[in-house]
């Protein structure tokens, strides 16, 4: 097994682990989506172009894809403009 | 009783027919043993304004006396119940799940089950019986188009499924955006436009190179609709709903995804017949390296790429407005 394997290899583990004790739920998505790319560059090595392929366009772009949007459905991700309004809105109440 | 409305009929031949006495049974105006049972309406749900606040107050009260952490006691162990049974629970996995890996046959030996005569048969006379110089897409689409099919149905079916959850009635759709039209579809985002306007071609035209060229390289009907479909979602999040549905609309996708499906069945029967039977069919297999060969896997790849592209679409548009 080569170095460069290894350290995707490690790379992989620190991925997922740090996936699944991510606080904030936008940054468990986007460390699951740097995991499908890595396990895409992990299936060239091994010689399977065609799954490195199908990984790359369903693990690391449709499934991150439709998890963003279900938290935006869930209203999950909160941009800056909307905690600004709700401040504004919690002060008026008070 | 509804007596009055206009009828053609008489009431009196109307009490006579089937109908009547379907709709008197559905009633439950005519009981067999009772005969004729008189229907009293309900009585309005009455409430005093102190039992309506001692009823809103029984909420806040439970809420704090289960939200009240630090009292607790129930669930101050069992928090500590919870974190030790999923560290038990994950080293118990990750010490079965290695004790098997450690019984796995090594990699290469020539006496293990993986290294039997059906491998041995698909290396073997593999490009002379499906004419497909890419081994893994020859089995795929012949040996096991059986198994392919099955997965293609599952898709169809999960885009159902997903259809029935999410699918919105679509007066209300109209609705909605008439009122508020920023809601779903994406802001005119420069950057993403034009890096859409470079890219998307690119995308479509590499799906459909991956697509066409399943049987010579790496790739497949999954692989190139997943990339296609990849490049619908990149142009729908950059340019909205209202431009994709020009070329991309819901009968666009029925016809689609239906057809391709069809087409799969009915390729896949004559194939399963044939092969069943022991007869020769008719599909040629051509010269193998040339992009028109291999018999049934082109157009079976084709019509698996159109599904693919079709369902991850329709997941995206379903998820983000509820409509394709």
């Amino acid at each position: 097994m080569t170095v460069f394997t290894c350290i995707l290899l490690g790379f992989l583990v620190v991925c997922a682990v740090a996936a699944s004790l991510s606080k904030s739920l936008l940054n468990t998505i986007l460390i699951f989506m740097s995991y499908s790319l890595v396990m895409s560059v992990i299936w060239i090595i091994l010689e399977s172009p065609d799954l490195a392929i199908t990984e790359a366009a369903v693990g690391a772009g449709v499934t991150t894809v439709l998890f963003v949007v279900t938290l935006k459905k869930i209203h999950a991700i909160i941009k800056e403009n909307d905690q600004k309004d709700q401040k504004e809105t919690d002060g008026k109440e008070k | 009783m509804r007596g009055n409305m206009s009828r053609k009929v008489p009431q009196e031949q109307y009490e006579k027919t089937f109908s009547f006495k379907f709709k008197r049974w559905l009633d439950g105006t005519k009981d067999p043993f009772l005969d004729t049972v008189e229907m009293k309406p309900q009585k309005p749900f009455q409430e005093t304004e102190e039992a309506a606040a001692r009823r809103a107050g029984d909420r806040e009260r439970i809420a704090e006396r289960v939200y009240d952490l630090e009292h607790n006691r129930l669930i101050r162990f069992f928090k500590r119940f919870y974190k030790i049974m999923s560290a038990l629970f994950c080293i118990f996995l990750v010490v079965m799940l290695l004790e098997a890996v450690s019984w796995l046959p090594t990699v290469g030996e020539p006496d293990r089950p993986v290294n039997n005569e059906v491998s041995a048969r698909y290396i073997e006379n593999g490009l002379q019986e499906t004419g497909a110089v890419n081994i893994v897409t020859g089995m795929i689409l012949t040996y096991r188009a059986f198994d392919t099919f099955g997965e293609t149905n599952v898709l169809f079916i999960a885009a159902c499924c997903v259809m029935v959850l999410l699918m919105v009635d679509e007066a209300a759709l109209k609705r909605q955006e008439s009122t508020n039209d920023r809601r779903y579809e994406p802001k005119n985002d420069t950057i993403l436009q034009t890096v859409a306007f470079i890219l998307c071609p690119v995308i479509f035209i590499f799906g459909i190179y991956v697509i066409l060229n399943g049987h010579l390289s790496p790739g497949g009907g999954f692989s190139g609709g997943a990339i296609i479909g990849a490049g619908l979602i990149l142009y729908l999040s950059a340019f909205g709903f209202r431009k994709t549905q020009r070329f991309f609309n819901e009968k666009v996708y029925t016809v689609a995804k239906v057809t391709s499906l069809l087409m799969y069945g009915l390729i896949g029967t004559y194939f399963y017949i044939t092969g069943a039977n022991g007869m020769e069919n008719h599909i040629p297999l051509g010269i193998p390296g040339h992009i028109l060969s291999s018999g049934i896997i082109l157009p079976i790849n084709i019509c698996v790429g159109i599904e693919v592209a079709c369902t991850m679409y329709a997941f995206y548009a379903l998820f983000r407005r509820g409509g394709i």
